[in-house]
């Protein structure tokens, strides 16, 4: 009973696990989807996600497995003339495929209009090439419709006209996508995930009431009150958050900002001291980096020992020079390369993670963020939630 | 016995499917959702549906698990023997019963709301698994078992503060309520106010849905917000001329207090709206 679907699920990354397959089971033994091909969608989703973050992986697969069931095969729509296909799905279509990009590739077309009308053509000449065939447009190559590819999302172009909207399923509109994982942060989400990173110790003067002891040394001192204090229980973590500020970072300014707000509310030992693309000798106390605010990175590593843990928060991209050798900073001439300092740092700080706020498709083609990567042990996350909560974890562990 | 919505409440089709499932299989139902989608609502109108009693368990950051099953008054007790109370001899005048053995307790299988699971300890569900699997659990103070005469409907509801266990989920239906669109939103405003103005309900819901576009809003306007708006508007007689009176000047809706929150948001509308007026 759908055992295909269930693993490819799983294969597709959502942890749907066998207790909750076997829920669905049962679901369908008492008919509760009875026999409509929506229901038993929301049931599915119902039962095997937990996290709205897998919804869209949850559609994706389902409209994947199921296409060939719900779908008309190609033959069926094959004497259907392309130029049946009204402009509204059309315009729908690249609206929901186009990135930014796309749309300004558009507008150097001549604009949607024209662009639409050469996608008609288009199919028009595919149509009469490949009789017949299932893939009108192609996916690859240097054709502007190359960019969006037509059908990543099951709808096929070429049904008739009434029965076009009817071709797009619940799950084919794809509506959680903007839930998925690695969406944008708020303030609020990152102080979630900063959480995490909580020991809670008591320590200090003893200020609160401890209602267990109480009770235990009043029992022992034969019924007469006895009343005992402890100190009020509060996160004992001391994070270290070093910043890289300046050039490269500028564009991610908004999003480090909002981790550092995060930051700051949540640690109530936190240290921040800012850097340029690297750390060498000198940190600074203050983003704008005057010579007052300086302090040497020696002090740094003497003062916070090594029960403070670390968080270097940078793009990792810079010249190799600024890493590998010395004399290569940007800002002033350091006796010591870049990977020397950072090897110290870390040597001094067991327990260290790299937030990246580059995106992580990125990190490879930078030869910098790939030494570095491996200079932190590849304990390296991305400024994503999914990225967050894993660097805490890490640091945790 | 299913659920199909009431008349002042509007389920769509996945979530009467999601209701139904965690009711005939007696699972209880996690509801998550952008605040002011009708999250906590939705247990007090399937108990109203099914004609249950309804019992909320309202969760707070200091919340325990421990307190929705019982809680020991070891104050009142110790109070008690110093000021020699014969009560103090029987323990269990000293076990305050929680919720979670109130809805055991309760002759009809009522519908158990636990409100914003999230908001207490990242623990807190973990200790509930064992209660909400087997319907029982055992008070230690006066050795005996608690255990439910039936089981009772249970309604989680989540803003997502915290991630919850999988151990946790596993054992949930989850259903996730979107916001919205402009079709189920006139349902929901006809159910709240009938016979509002059609032309109105126009102007207001595409007022709405374009301040709800707006990029960079710091909290966008949920719909129970979009509905206290519409009472002001009812309230102070604003006729759709008014919303639909699209020159610049105008820009900022009547009322927008019962929709932006927050002063940024404010001042970023007013200054969208300056802009629009100077261009």
């Amino acid at each position: 009973m759908f055992l295909a679907f269930f693993l490819a699920l799983r294969a597709a990354g959502v942890k749907a696990s066998l207790r909750e397959f076997l829920t669905l089971q049962e679901a369908m033994a008492q008919g509760l989807a009875g026999f409509d091909v929506e229901h038993f969608y929301y049931l599915a989703r119902a039962t095997l996600v937990k996290d709205e973050r897998f919804l869209d992986k949850f559609d994706a697969v389902f409209a994947e497995h199921f296409k060939g069931v719900l779908q008309p095969q190609p033959e069926a729509t094959g004497e259907v003339m392309p130029h049946d296909i009204p402009q509204e799905w059309l315009e729908k279509l690249a609206e929901r495929l186009l990135t930014e990009e796309d749309k300004a590739q558009i507008q150097s077309l001549g604009g949607f209009e024209k662009l639409m009308e050469t996608l008609r053509q288009r199919l028009a000449e595919q149509k009469e090439r490949h009789q017949g065939g299932n893939k009108w447009i192609g996916t690859a190559g240097t054709s502007p419709f190359g960019a969006y590819g037509y059908n990543p999302e099951g709808v096929r172009i070429g049904q008739e006209g009434s029965r076009h909207k009817s071709a797009v399923k619940v799950w084919d509109k794809r509506e959680f996508r903007n839930l998925a994982g690695d969406a944008e942060l708020g303030t609020r989400n990152m102080k979630v995930a900063l959480r995490r990173l909580r020991r809670f110790a008591r320590e200090g003067a003893a200020e609160e009431l401890d209602l267990t002891g109480t009770i235990r040394s009043t029992a022992r001192n034969a019924g007469y009150l006895d009343l005992q204090m402890v100190p009020e229980r509060h996160n004992a973590v001391k994070l270290l958050l070093l910043l890289d500020i300046g050039g490269s970072m500028d564009e991610y300014v908004h999003l480090c900002e909002q981790l550092f707000a995060a930051a700051s509310s949540e640690f109530k030992h936190l240290k921040h001291l800012y850097f340029h693309n690297c750390p060498y000798e000198t940190l600074w106390t203050d983003a704008r980096m005057r010579r007052e605010d300086a302090i040497s990175t020696t002090d740094v590593l003497h003062t916070y020992d090594h029960t403070w843990k670390l968080v270097i928060v940078g793009d990792a991209a810079m010249s190799p020079y600024e890493l590998i050798s010395p004399g290569g900073a940007i800002s002033s001439w350091n006796q010591e390369s870049g990977q020397v300092w950072l090897k110290r740092i870390l040597d001094a700080y067991p327990k260290a993670a790299w937030i990246n706020p580059a995106p992580e498709r990125l990190w490879n083609y930078t030869q910098t963020t790939r030494h570095i990567a491996e200079l932190m042990e590849r304990r390296m996350y991305g400024l994503t939630l999914e990225g967050l909560d894993q660097a805490m974890r890490r640091l945790m562990q | 016995m299913r659920f199909e919505g009431t008349d002042s409440f509007v389920a769509t089709e996945d979530l009467k499917v999601a209701v139904n499932a965690a009711v005939a299989l007696q699972r209880p139902l996690l509801i998550k959702g952008e605040p002011g989608t009708g999250k906590t609502v939705l247990a007090q109108e399937i108990a109203k549906a099914l004609g249950k009693p309804l019992i909320s368990w309202h969760v707070k950051s200091t919340t325990k698990a421990q307190q929705g099953l019982y809680e020991y008054d070891a104050v009142s007790r110790l109070r008690d023997s110093q000021l020699g109370d014969a009560r103090v001899h029987d323990i269990s005048n000293y076990i305050v019963k929680g919720k979670l053995w109130e809805a055991f307790e309760a002759e009809a299988a009522p519908v158990l709301l636990i409100d914003e699971i999230d908001k207490a300890d990242i623990e807190f569900p973990n200790d509930l698994l064992l209660e909400l699997d087997r319907m029982e659990f055992y008070v230690y103070e006066t050795r005996q078992v608690v255990k439910a005469r039936q089981r009772p409907i249970i309604v989680i509801t989540s803003n997502n503060e915290k991630e919850l266990p999988d151990a946790f989920l596993r054992r949930c239906f989850f259903h996730y309520i979107k916001f919205p669109d402009r079709e189920t939103m006139q349902r929901i405003v006809d159910v709240h106010y009938p016979g509002l103005s059609h032309l109105l309900l126009h102007e207001a819901l595409t007022s709405f849905f374009e301040l709800r576009e707006l990029p960079g809003l710091k909290k966008r306007p949920s719909t129970s917000e979009f509905l206290d708006w519409l009472k002001l508007l009812l309230a102070e007689d604003i006729g759709p001329e008014l919303l639909r009176e699209r020159n610049a000047a105008k820009l900022i809706p009547p009322l927008h207090g019962a929709l932006l929150k927050n002063e940024q948001d404010v001042h970023l509308f007013e200054r969208i709206a300056f802009l629009a007026r100077r261009g």
